[in-house]
């Protein structure tokens, strides 16, 4: 064995010891990446219920929409599992978001819906804001399982799944739910009812 | 007495709410009374001459099912102008707690008003966040009805405040005639079940353990099962291969054929091991002069008598069903007997009675009260005057 062959396999070894790190560290990164997505997830979830409970408990609705909005809103407060972030036992947290979508699309869709709410104090405020929160989850979301989708590609290469690249880390998952946009609001742009929905990626 | 009476649900679609509203409302109308009942329906819907239609009810999630309810300003609107219209005496609505027609009722109407709960949902969060908006509503309410001890007990516990208990009628004359099915009840006898399969409580088990002691000595004995299930086959399934083929399922059925179904055999069978106030399917068969055999449970117990309008055995014992049906199979008159004696007992259930005690209940509201009317405080809709 000449030095030339001890110095070529020590440089392979290095090569391959480099390449297999950048890969573990951009898998770490990847996974990084989707716990912020999630956060930032749970976030507008979070905040599109706050609003839609003020919007429930704000007078300017009929007693029976509020309260099928404020139902909704408790769903998704006391939702299980099943979502991007698990909390108590309850109906899975994504079936419990696809409902408040639901309920606030059926009071929005109401015919006439805007032109009843005109001249009310803080009405229109509080309509785009329910608008607003609901644009963010869907924008949210899509990142989130953007990447998910990325992330979960990584961890499945051959070479990641030999060497356990992405350690104990869980395989993150989607979040599939309904939160096609509510009134006024062009529906081409936005993601079709869950169910029918595909996962992102 | 001029009644306006509000169903929170479709009037085309099938359920004990709806069936109760109609029931009620024909025995009042009977009675030499005004009533009109407003309630969602689709518009292409034929509805009987008492009803308003209030527009299509919208599916939305609700309490983690998707329920089909109307909400909003139009169909307030239509619920303000049937009550302005209608210069009622009173006001009947039904599960004001629901997101639907009913609470849309109570917000825009004034005056004396009837709510008859159903099925008490225990007050959750929910109703309490709400509560401000839900309040000016329902405080106008100023007699509540309850349909069983059972939602009478949430009521008082969970929301607050009392209710009369007043049972589910029935309409008796519906199930006085009817035209067997083809070929029932047959040579051999046969014994009838309604009810959800899959649900225990019903006590499905119970009386397939008893048909097989049953079956055994008796070569034509059928079973009739009616009832939804989310697989009925695998009822089949929990009886021994021999029997399968006299066991006939029809799943469900529609509120007519249910009454074919009970003239279509010899002895109708309630083996129900709890769960169940009054038992009204049990009451519905002694309507149609079927001999029951029922378990032993209080329900049970309070409608057939004691045992002087039907049989009863130990509940959830097959063997003793399986002695009582057979001695009921054995015996025509026996059976003939307790026919009459059941014809008899369930008249003190007909809607006709019972519209008399829901009749008290108005009387009581409407006394020093004037009539209803559209709520000045949501006149120029939409107010928020129903703010506290």
């Amino acid at each position: 064995m000449t030095i030339t062959d001890i110095v070529l396999i020590v440089a392979a070894a290095l090569f391959i010891g480099v390449y297999v790190s950048w890969r573990a560290g951009r898998i770490d990164r990847l996974h990084a990446r989707v716990d912020m997505a999630r956060a930032a997830l749970d976030a507008t979830l979070l905040r599109r219920s706050s609003v839609s409970l003020e919007l429930a408990t704000s007078g300017l609705l009929d007693p029976a929409t509020s309260l099928l909005l404020a139902a909704a809103v408790h769903g998704t407060r006391s939702a299980g599992p099943g979502g991007v972030v698990p909390t108590e036992a309850g109906r899975p947290r994504d079936l419990a978001e696809s409902d408040l979508t639901r309920a606030l699309r059926a009071a929005f869709s109401q015919p006439d819906f805007r032109s009843s709410m005109t001249g009310k104090e803080g009405a229109d405020e509080l309509l785009a804001e329910v608008e607003e929160a609901t644009h963010q989850v869907f924008l949210a979301r899509k990142f989130y399982n953007d990447v998910v989708a990325l992330t979960r590609e990584a961890r499945s290469r051959p070479l990641a799944r030999l060497l356990r690249l992405s350690g104990k880390a869980p395989a993150p998952v989607f979040f599939d739910m309904d939160d096609s946009l509510i009134a006024d609001l062009p529906s081409a742009t936005l993601a079709p009812p869950a169910g029918s929905a595909p996962l992102a990626g | 007495m001029k009644i306006g009476i509000v169903c929170p649900y479709s009037w085309d679609v099938p359920g004990g709410v709806q069936q109760h509203i109609r029931d009620l409302a024909e025995a009042l109308i009977e009675a030499g009374h005004d009533v009109s009942v407003i309630s969602p329906a689709d518009d292409d819907t034929p509805l009987p001459p008492y009803v308003t239609g209030a527009g299509r009810a919208v599916p939305v999630p609700y309490n983690g099912s998707v329920a089909r309810l109307s909400f909003g300003f139009l169909s307030a609107s239509r619920v303000r102008r049937w009550v302005n219209q209608g210069g009622f005496d009173v006001l009947h609505v039904h599960e004001p707690e629901i997101p639907s027609l009913s609470l849309l009722a109570c917000w825009v109407a004034s005056g004396p008003i009837v709510a008859t709960v159903h099925t008490a949902i225990p007050r959750s969060r929910v109703l309490v966040v709400t509560y401000p908006v839900l309040r000016t509503a329902l405080e106008k309410i100023s007699g509540r009805i309850a349909v069983s001890e059972a939602a009478r007990t949430t009521l008082v516990e969970h929301i607050g405040g009392d209710a009369v208990v007043i049972p589910n009628g029935v309409a008796t004359h519906r199930y006085r005639k009817a035209e067997p099915l083809p070929g029932w009840p047959g040579a051999g006898g046969a014994i009838g079940f309604l009810g959800r399969l899959d649900e225990p409580r019903k006590g499905l088990a119970v009386l397939l353990k008893a048909f097989e002691i049953l079956g055994q000595d008796r070569p034509g004995l059928r079973l009739l099962v009616a009832g939804p299930a989310a697989d009925a086959e695998e009822v089949l399934y929990r009886v021994p291969a021999w029997l399968r083929d006299r066991i006939v399922l029809l799943g469900q059925v529609s509120e007519d054929d249910k009454i074919r179904v009970l003239h279509s055999v010899d002895v109708f069978c309630s083996p129900n091991t709890g769960g169940e106030s009054f038992g009204i399917v049990t009451a519905e068969a002694m309507a149609a002069g079927v001999p029951v055999v029922a378990s032993d449970i209080d329900a049970f117990r309070q409608v057939l008598h004691g045992g002087e309008a039907g049989e009863l055995f130990a509940t959830g014992d097959a063997r003793d069903l399986a002695r009582a049906a057979g001695q009921l199979l054995d015996d025509p008159a026996r059976r003939a007997t307790l026919s009459a004696a059941a014809v008899a007992a369930v008249a003190r259930y007909d809607w006709s009675v019972v519209a008399r005690d829901v009749l008290r209940v108005y009387e009581t509201v409407v006394l020093g009260s004037t009539r209803v009317a559209v709520a000045q405080d949501t006149g120029g809709y939409p107010s928020r005057g129903w703010l506290p």
